[in-house]
């Protein structure tokens, strides 16, 4: 194993804490913080007297109906005279928000930090689909009443295309995170389900049907992110980042080749480097990847080199992606099975890959002995990867 | 020397409305500027980009999927903070500190002009419980905070006025778009927003855009540049609640300039520095400043009436007129004194230019009802 060729301050994790996955929690966005934040410090054995930094992640700022939104949840953060700031990069903000806290620490200014990431859609009445109208260029793209899942089909329908992959294969992830999901305490749409149901679910936009999606949710996630010497103090088992990488490409969507997500390419190019991975198919043990839709899954695979393109679907059906697979792919049941509160599921991606490299995962741990994890998450106009590696 | 320093800055003019141009044309603006300056080319030479917004502000719903293009983004690093562009900075700052980044960018605007109802997006960040169905104008929190922010450390109206005459006439040597000639006569009959917040207390909102280009003290050595040093960076949130926050404001300024004077090794901040651009968004906020900056003696208001923070004063605060002469462009706000301060320490401030600026600070808050403070020092 190569080490980080950047490792200036070697970073750990030391604790995750998540809330339940609904898709309407009455707990106030303060108190979905506030509880993944009190589990995840529990966990790391640290009180928040103990931080030294907050950052805070949110994919738009509006669900909450509060601009400045990160101001206005500083109490639920505990960000009370500590530093403090948001980051965000739509859907991708939640493993991005991790990014932050790894370089407050790699930077040498924070020791301890507290990486807060919370979602709460079921404010937005009648659907947060209204909400998302909004992220549309408001001169080319707003007036055609364009929603999310039109462009997703574009891009479902396009990597289908292009690749020859059929319904039924992709279908298969459904199937597999909602069955994962059956053994997390925080899943909002675990189930049983098989191929049939999800072909015979009512079409959205076509190639979209109701069970390629992940539900509207609320909840939070958080982690507790120190330096070495903290560590050590802490735990005999911390949870190393070894490597992370973001990319964002260009707003205009329509101009791009949506087969396959440059983007993640680059991100993960970036991660990979940094964490002295020459072959991510062989020296990632398993990831969790992000997965709003079915489709994504394995789009996201093949961007992040963990499949050759067009070969996701494959490895799904010759079942290297289940939990005891050679490549377990989502453990955790993903967005598809556990719910997906934007940036909270992404954090709940990263303490999967936490909880699995320290063997704490229960029912979900995968069969294989893992040392390396990634997790991903993706967003804005179909537009940008973040990805972080950890190993133990 | 410190790590990081700033190679190059730009800015677009900042006016009270700038019809012909979009947000993301102002951006291009201020990033060609500051490219050029700094003598990078975005593709080849810099390696994350930072914007600070807020959606609201943009009235658009994810904002920094707007972004990559026109700061030469695509397919790199880049993010978007929720703060102020000194957020932006101090998370630029750390990225090079990490030993992976070497040169970074740092975007913010206000397109300010362009928000029909800016009071009511304001309103629109209040406590949807308890505080936005008692305020209907948010006039009326910058009032509260005026009459606590004087309550709690005993400032003067004299000094809150001295305050207004100071950063105007600075502002009129600076080509500040509301810098007014006004005298003591000008307090007479006061325009009353909210008691005690008058007209003149308050800053106008102001369009505009600046880029920052920060670089490694191992690119600045490779290259030969001589850039505006980062010594020291802090930054607090206060907490959530604005009315708590009444009960000491400044309270989390304190908290930032301890953070950026240990980073910096500052122990007399008041000796240490020849230049302060502090929040002066409202009047009343540039003392409280110096108060919790340390830079005040033990009585502000003899400070201002020994005119200590005048242009040729021994510690001269705002000389750019701040916000007050030059507008407050929201998040770009900032970034606008640091440029300032970056100028005077280059010798390149104009009119304005003091002698021998070798150390600066650099201190702000969001605007109201945020209680998130940023502080950086710089030096020569």
């Amino acid at each position: 194993m190569k080490m980080n060729i950047y490792r200036k301050n070697r970073v750990a994790c030391v604790g995750a804490g998540l809330t339940l996955f609904r898709r309407r929690l009455m707990e106030t966005s303060d108190e979905l913080m506030w509880l993944a934040a009190r589990q995840a410090l529990d966990e790391a054995g640290l009180t928040i007297e103990d931080i030294d930094c907050i950052i805070f992640g949110t994919a738009p700022d509006n669900f909450d109906g509060i601009h400045m939104q990160s101001e206005a949840l500083a109490d639920g953060a505990g960000a009370v005279n500590k530093p403090y700031t948001r980051v965000y990069v739509g859907g991708g903000t939640g493993v991005f928000s991790v990014i932050a806290g790894w370089w407050h620490v790699a930077s040498g200014l924070c020791d301890r930090v507290l990486v807060i990431a919370e979602e709460k859609m079921s404010h937005v009445q009648p659907h947060p689909q209204y909400l998302f109208h909004h992220i549309f260029d408001p001169v080319t793209e707003k007036p055609l009443g364009v929603n999310l899942i039109w462009i997703f089909a574009l891009e479902m329908h396009r990597y289908m295309y292009k690749y020859g992959i059929k319904k039924e294969d992709i279908a298969l992830v459904s199937v597999k995170n909602k069955r994962n999901a059956l053994d997390h305490p925080s899943a909002q749409v675990a189930a049983k389900i098989t191929v049939e149901d999800v072909l015979n679910s009512e079409v959205l936009v076509w190639p979209v049907q109701r069970l390629d999606i992940s539900p509207v949710s609320d909840g939070a996630g958080a982690l507790v992110l120190v330096s070495e010497s903290e560590a050590k103090k802490l735990t005999d088992e911390p949870i190393w980042i070894d490597g992370v990488g973001w990319s964002l490409d260009t707003m205009y969507w329509t101009n791009r080749d949506l087969a396959f997500p440059v983007y993640l390419y680059y991100a993960g190019k970036m991660a990979y480097e940094m964490a002295g991975i020459e072959n991510p198919r062989k020296e990632i043990d398993f990831a969790e990847v992000y997965d709003p839709f079915d489709y994504k899954e394995l789009h996201h695979m093949e961007g992040l080199q963990l499949a050759r393109k067009g070969e996701a679907p494959i490895l799904t059906r010759e079942g290297v992606t289940e939990r005891d697979g050679d490549l377990p792919i989502n453990p955790s049941g993903g967005l598809l099975g556990v719910g997906n509160p934007i940036a909270a599921a992404g954090i709940m991606k990263v303490a999967e890959v936490y909880w699995q490299l320290r063997g704490m995962a229960g029912k979900r741990q995968v069969k294989k002995d893992v040392v390396t994890g990634l997790a991903q998450a993706w967003g804005d106009l179909m537009q940008v990867g973040t990805v972080v590696v950890m190993r133990r | 020397m410190a790590d990081v320093g700033i190679i190059g800055v730009g800015t677009t003019q900042f006016r009270p409305e700038t019809r012909e141009k979009l947000f993301k044309e102002l951006m291009y603006e201020a990033a060609y500027r500051a490219y050029l300056e700094a003598g990078v080319d975005p593709r080849r030479d810099i390696d994350a980009f930072i914007t600070a917004s807020e959606d609201l502000w943009e009235g658009l719903a994810i904002f920094d999927e707007y972004v990559p293009d026109q700061l030469g983004g695509v397919l790199k690093p880049v993010f978007t903070v929720g703060g102020d562009g000194i957020h932006g900075l101090i998370h630029g700052y750390m990225l090079i500190k990490t030993g992976r980044f070497d040169v970074v960018a740092v975007e913010a605007h206000s397109k300010a002009s362009e928000i029909e109802n800016i009071k009511k997006v304001v309103r629109f960040a209040l406590d949807p419980i308890y505080l936005r169905p008692v305020i209907e104008d948010v006039d009326v929190l910058a009032g509260l905070e005026m009459a606590a922010s004087l309550g709690c450390y005993g400032i003067d109206m004299d000094t809150v006025n001295e305050v207004i005459l100071k950063n105007h006439f600075n502002g009129s040597f600076n080509s500040a778009p509301y810098a007014q000639n006004l005298d003591e006569n000008s307090f007479e009959t006061p325009e009353y927003l909210a008691e005690p917040l008058r007209a003149l207390d308050v800053a106008q909102y102001v369009d505009g855009g600046v880029v920052i280009v920060l670089a490694s003290k191992e690119y600045i050595s490779r290259e030969g540049l001589e850039p505006v040093w980062i010594e020291g960076v802090g930054w607090a949130t206060q907490g959530g609640r604005f009315e708590r926050f009444l009960d000491m404001p400044g309270e989390g300024l304190a908290a930032a300039a301890r953070m950026a004077y240990d980073m910096a090794g500052v122990s007399r901040p008041r000796r240490y520095f020849d230049l302060a651009e502090v929040d002066d968004r409202f009047s009343f906020r540039e003392p409280v400043s110096l108060i919790a900056l340390g830079l005040a003696s033990g009585d502000v208001n003899l400070d201002y009436a020994d005119r200590i923070f005048d242009m040729d004063g021994e510690l001269p605060v705002n000389v750019s007129g701040g916000f007050l002469a030059n507008g407050y462009p929201l998040e770009a706000g900032g970034l606008m004194k640091l440029v300032y301060a970056a100028r005077q320490i280059w010798g390149e401030a104009g009119p304005n230019q003091l002698d021998d600026v070798e150390k600066a600070l650099v201190a702000t808050r969001r605007e109201i009802p945020s209680t998130t403070y940023g502080v950086v020092v710089l030096s020569g």
